[in-house]
């Protein structure tokens, strides 16, 4: 099911990228899109709060004046306010299909999962209260089934539900109380938001501005076309039978009329723990997280700025070394992604050392084994134009077996590992091929990966090695056509370049080249 | 020209998604009742009799007492049940007994039931014991009711009142 998810996702981003292109996709922007909509509700709320009046009578009037009076400003808030609920929903429910798409709801990921599970219920009694206050006859219907579902639980001495029987049994500061209610819900929302989003490094809160103004001018479209309306005044003698239900908010709501209350619970709690032991249902195998060797950790602290998870932290020195700091896993943290790895100054493969080692590595994929894996597809490339492929697993390329040495991320690979395929002539040209640029598998890898080539992050590629010789393709799995179609073009680029004569041919052995390697490797960790 | 075809594809995506939403928000409508229907609710909260009479405490208990604990009875928490019928049209269509809630089972005892039913003239009978007797009941009422559609028609039982009362 979670691959048929995968590939759904998969098409209906291509589609958008073809559309949006990848840098306004608005599928990976989903959680940012949640937190704007947040916002927009919030203060489409703040200023409906300031006409609102409690009361029985009141309320419904007030919003009525808010609706019909101040049309141009009330009116298009209330829309708003609405309508942007009703886009929360949404965005909430494509995001957690799309983490559990991708997997991204177990091992490390358990806490956003875990903590994101609340956000429903939460945004879901937000929404819900807020339908009880405009005390239209959907707010009669919403409460008397809310409060008729309540009463259920065994928890409440009186009934809520009694509180709706006639006309004489509601009184005003029951309005007080959803008020308080209503603004209350949505702070705990937010408060939850931010944990939600604690575990993750560089978390996107804000949308691309251009998608955001797109978001913003079409509630404006449509909160002229289709304003939000109430359904008539509430009137407890009489049964709302006709009601425009809210699909996204109260699509349960019927299942009261059909089911017991008891089953309508076990629904709702069944799904809650489903979803909240989801992320050991079962564990994620992964690989093993990765590992600090202090011998090569100088504490710069890239790895820290890398990774994305926040799975690396500075801790003072303990090994008595002259530094300052030294980079310290949480394991608990980490996917095990090995962006950190790529990040690492120690991370060069000239070094000729008897073991190459870096200053933070991945266990079941050390820097010697992908140096190892490098010369050994480097030395499989035959014919007038040889070009090597470094591959996230995830990407377009993961699926290529030949001439191809495969990653977890495409940032980990250090961007001196292709400075000494290139300097070293093991082949004409290297593709590196990463996840689609709008949303890579591992978080920030496509981004980071893009800042070393262009020279813009650390660690950089070196300006020695030929651009030409280079070429980056971001593909995801599906798009196989397109990254075959770009390496071809790449090929007879090389082709017409001519061969790699390489910078600094390897010389093996020699007392010489490997002292300037262990004084090369000395200058990089001080 | 693809510039064009992609900003036509993006106004169709936006329309289609907030169309979707902004018709999703209040429809399809939603009938609870079928039409030409009312609904008859049967709801009260009632503490019934204690399971056991109150004791007069003996003089010398009372002294064992501290001063401000000493009062004259002692007196179960516990309350019995409340036993109610409901016949529409010369048909029961509940029949409950309640039980009292808390812990303790000192607190009321509570209904809250609905019954769907055709608009027109119904014959509505509602009885109830609260005082521990296995037969016969303390409290009734009857009446012939006409309802309209959708009309919510409730029975309550008001202490103040002493009994039930249709409204």
């Amino acid at each position: 099911m979670r691959s048929l998810l995968r590939n759904g996702f998969e098409f209906l981003e291509r589609a958008a990228d073809t559309i949006f292109g990848p840098r306004l996709n608005p599928i990976p922007q989903l959680g940012a899109l949640g937190f704007f909509l947040f916002w927009i509700v919030a203060v489409s709320g703040i200023y409906l709060f300031i006409f609102f009046d409690t009361g029985v009578v009141d309320a419904y009037n007030s919003i009525e004046s808010i609706t019909h009076r101040q049309w141009f400003a009330g009116g298009v808030l209330r829309s708003f306010h609405r309508y942007a609920s009703d886009l929360m929903v949404v965005v909430l429910v494509v995001h957690a299909t799309r983490e559990f798409a991708l997997d991204r709801y177990r091992g490390a990921y358990w806490f956003s999962w875990f903590t994101g599970v609340p956000l429903i219920w939460l945004l879901y009694a937000s929404g819900i209260t807020g339908y009880w206050l405009v005390w239209d006859q959907l707010a009669q219907y919403v409460a008397i089934v809310s409060s008729e579902l309540l009463d259920w639980l065994p928890i409440f001495g009186e009934p809520i539900a009694r509180n709706f029987l006639t006309p004489a049994s509601l009184n005003d500061r029951f309005f007080t109380l959803l008020i308080f209610m209503h603004i209350g819900i949505p702070l705990v929302l937010l408060f939850v938001m931010w944990v939600h989003i604690l575990r993750i490094s560089r978390p996107n809160m804000n949308p691309p501005r251009a998608l955001a103004v797109v978001v913003l001018i079409s509630l404006v479209i449509v909160s002229f076309w289709k304003p939000a309306q109430s359904q008539g005044s509430a009137d407890l003698a009489a049964i709302p039978n006709d009601v425009g239900l809210d699909w996204f908010y109260l699509p349960l709501y019927p299942l009261a009329d059909l089911w017991s209350h008891g089953a309508v619970w076990a629904l709702l709690g069944g799904f809650t723990l489903m979803l909240l032991a989801m992320p050991w249902l079962p564990p994620l195998r992964r690989p093993r997280p990765v590992e600090v060797n202090l011998a090569h950790c100088n504490g710069c602290g890239r790895c820290v700025e890398d990774c994305p998870h926040e799975a690396v932290r500075m801790v003072p020195r303990a090994d008595g070394r002259p530094f300052i700091q030294q980079a310290q896993v949480n394991s608990a943290a980490c996917v095990s992604c090995g962006i950190c790895v790529g990040s690492c100054p120690s991370s060069t493969p000239f070094r000729r050392s008897a073991e190459l080692e870096t200053g933070i590595d991945l266990p079941d994929l050390p820097l010697r084994e992908l140096r190892r894996q490098t010369e050994a597809a480097a030395a499989e490339l035959s014919g007038p134009v040889r070009v090597l492929t470094f591959a996230c697993a995830h990407s377009a390329a993961g699926v290529q077996q030949k001439h191809t040495v495969k990653v977890p991320c495409i940032a980990t690979v250090p961007p001196s590992l292709i400075d000494y395929v290139v300097s070293r002539n093991l082949a004409d040209g290297v593709v590196v091929a990463g996840c689609a640029e709008r949303a890579g598998y591992h978080r920030l890898g496509v981004a980071w990966m893009q800042g070393r080539l262009a020279g813009e992050r650390d660690p950089r590629l070196r300006a020695r090695v030929q651009r030409e010789r280079i070429c980056s393709i971001w593909a995801s799995r599906s798009e196989q056509s397109r990254f075959g179609a770009e390496v071809k073009r790449f090929t007879a680029a090389l082709g017409s370049l001519g061969p790699n004569k390489g910078l600094s041919p390897r010389t093996d052995g020699g007392a010489e080249s490997a002292a300037k390697a262990e004084s090369l490797h000395e200058e990089v960790v001080s | 020209m693809i510039a064009q075809l992609r900003v036509a594809g993006q106004i169709a995506v936006f329309i289609a998604v907030f169309a979707g939403v902004a018709a999703l928000s209040d429809w399809p409508s939603y009938h609870q009742i079928p039409p030409q229907s009312a609904v008859v609710k049967l709801s009260f909260t009632h503490v019934a009799d204690r399971v056991a009479a109150c004791r007069e405490r003996t003089k010398e208990e009372l002294e064992k007492l501290p001063p401000n604990m000493r009062n004259p009875l002692e007196c179960s928490r516990r309350r019995g049940a409340v036993y109610v019928e409901l016949d529409i049209d010369g048909r029961t269509v509940y029949r409950g007994s309640l039980q009292p809630s808390g812990l303790s089972g000192d607190g009321p005892a509570r209904v809250y039931e609905r019954f769907v039913v055709p608009v027109g003239a119904h014959g509505i009978a509602v009885r109830m014991r609260d005082t521990g007797r296995s037969e016969g009941f303390d409290h009734a009422k009857s009446g012939e009711v006409v309802l309209a559609s959708n009309q919510n028609f409730v029975i309550d039982f008001r202490r103040e009142a002493n009994g039930f009362v249709f409204q």
